[in-house]
């Protein structure tokens, strides 16, 4: 071992915020079905607390051990209306509230699957569960909440998008006295992947097991002062770069990850190597694009260039570890990265172009703060533009929007934490509801033409 | 089990002294030692064997800290894995 190996893992963990963004335990709530309200929240309630009761100890056993920080403990479960349908009833509220209590007693940040898979249809368990949604966010503190409305197998279910326009809205309502903050803890998605353990869009997937480990690493700053050295150099110097910084980033989380299932006796389920931003200066997947040689996120040349930072994070981490799986490759949020935030603030990055950043990037929409006087219709086609983006590209989209009640474009919203604070940015004010109130399904796309 | 230790900070009288005065308190055998000084600045690595300590890694991690504080420098135990997995395939 040499002193320099030593002091790159440190000034990484130290200077360069390198850490272990999240463990999160997926437990699957199949078994705690019942047709009693009170039964089912009573077996959700001691599965919860019995198989996560060591795990934030065990996290910070592990932090101390290696030394790197790992910023959030976090649970995962089977998606609500699954796991509820059983139950006589027409609200899911009640479950949300057990799900609350039980991470609270557990001590973990959030907890995910307060969720609905309806990419092809709604169940009656679908609809009591997204009808729920606004109450649950606004009653509730930890609890995430996710709706996948389409898939490439299955096309878009446009009802449901439509649905969700309005339900963001009352969510909105719901929590305006806090800037509407419930809305940073709902995703709509498309793709949905079954095993993410990053919020809100997390919940554990009905092909999961009984109860598994993964763990999500992030490393932008570390990315970030890599490229500091190369600067100027060409591409493959780029590329080779983010590469073998990926690499790194993502063995650390692997070893937190095995250790982690070692010692709580559940199996390791997979590393999601991406780059989640924090508002921390040095933090930031923007930053990243300065460094690469663009003046602010938003600049011409921005999608080219986070699709070779989502593709190489991507190459290197697969080598280190044989698990990837999540949503890896880089989040472009707007509150949560403080470069993203500035580019917004000086007119650099418009709705539009984070749309088609989208394609590019790991996920999708994230965390932006839009005029609460927008309409459910276009919330509802904003979600309909990302699910086909995502629906014809075989990938993962998502949309995270916060229409803040109250607040117009240029307003700051203040979220706290690691949701950040956001500008409110222009919506295209052009009608749409004569698009999204057809209602029905848009059939999923052809795949044997690729081009 | 293997731990290294590193120690960052402002050079003075007696930082090896008082690392090494604990470890050997807490049976913690030293295996290896590097040292720089850079302008003024210490920079030590101390590979030390683990395996059998008085008490548990976690407190044995609060205690050099503790320790460094009172010197003035920072003092941080780690588990060999983070090192060896990040830099070796």
């Amino acid at each position: 071992m040499s002193i320099v190996e030593v002091q790159e893992t440190n000034k990484m963990i130290r200077e360069m915020n390198l850490d272990v963004r999240t463990i999160t335990m997926g437990i699957s709530l199949m078994d705690c079905a019942h047709a009693d309200m009170r039964v089912f929240n009573q077996n959700v309630y001691d599965k919860i607390t019995r198989s996560a009761e060591k795990l934030v100890k065990t996290g910070e056993d592990l932090e101390r051990q290696f030394g790197v920080p790992i910023v959030n403990k976090r649970i995962s479960v089977t998606p609500i209306s699954i796991a509820a349908g059983a139950v006589h009833t027409d609200t899911y509220v009640p479950v949300a509230e057990v799900l609350d209590k039980a991470a609270k007693e557990v001590g973990v940040n959030f907890i995910g699957g307060f969720s609905a898979l309806v990419q092809k249809g709604c169940t009656t368990g679908d609809r009591i569960l997204i009808e729920s949604i606004p109450e649950a966010l606004a009653v509730t503190e930890r609890v995430c909440s996710s709706v996948n409305v389409g898939s490439s197998r299955s096309g878009i279910n446009m009802d449901a998008v439509k649905l969700m326009g309005d339900i963001i809205l009352q969510t909105a309502e719901r929590t305006k006295e806090r800037d509407s903050i419930g809305c940073a803890k709902l995703v709509v998605f498309c793709n949905a992947v079954e095993d993410n353990p990053f919020m809100a869009g997390a919940f554990h997937g009905v092909g999961e097991r009984e109860c598994v480990i993964n763990v999500g690493v992030s490393g932008p700053g570390v990315i970030k002062r890599a490229l500091e050295e190369v600067k100027g150099h060409d591409f493959e110097t780029l590329c080779e770069t983010i590469k073998r910084t990926a690499f790194k980033v993502t063995r650390v989380g692997q070893l937190v990850a095995q250790e982690a299932s070692k010692r709580l006796g559940v199996p390791f389920g997979i590393i999601d190597l991406s780059l989640a931003p924090t508002p921390l200066i040095g933090d930031s997947i923007a930053e990243i694009f300065q460094v690469m040689g663009l003046e602010e996120a938003g600049a011409p040349g921005t999608t080219a260039a986070l699709a070779i930072l989502n593709d190489n994070v991507k190459k290197g981490g697969v080598m280190a570890s044989s698990y990837v799986g999540g949503l890896s490759g880089a989040f472009i949020p707007v509150s949560e990265d403080h470069g993203m935030i500035q580019a917004v603030q000086r007119g650099a990055l418009t709705l539009e172009k984070l749309e088609a950043m989208t394609c590019v990037c790991s996920v999708g929409l994230d965390m932006i703060a839009i005029p609460g006087s927008t309409s459910k219709e276009t919330i509802a086609g904003i979600i309909a533009d990302e699910a086909a983006i995502g629906m014809v590209n075989n990938k993962t989209t998502a949309v995270r929007v916060i229409p803040v009640i109250g607040k117009e474009v240029g307003e700051m919203v203040e979220f706290g934490g690691l949701l950040g604070y956001a500008p409110v940015m222009a919506v295209n004010k052009f009608d749409c509801s004569g698009f999204v109130n057809r209602g029905g399904r848009i059939p999923a796309p052809i795949h044997s033409f690729k081009n | 089990m293997k731990g290294i230790i590193t120690v960052l900070g402002k050079d003075k009288v007696g930082i090896i002294a008082k690392v090494c005065t604990y470890l050997a308190g807490h049976n913690l055998n030293i295996l290896d030692i590097s040292q720089t000084i850079i302008q003024d600045y210490f920079n030590m690595m101390m590979i030390v064997d683990i395996s059998a300590p008085s008490k548990s890694f976690e407190e044995i991690v609060e205690d050099l800290q503790q320790v460094g504080e009172e010197i003035g420098v920072e003092i941080k135990l780690q588990h060999e894995d983070i090192f060896n997995i990040m830099h070796r395939i």
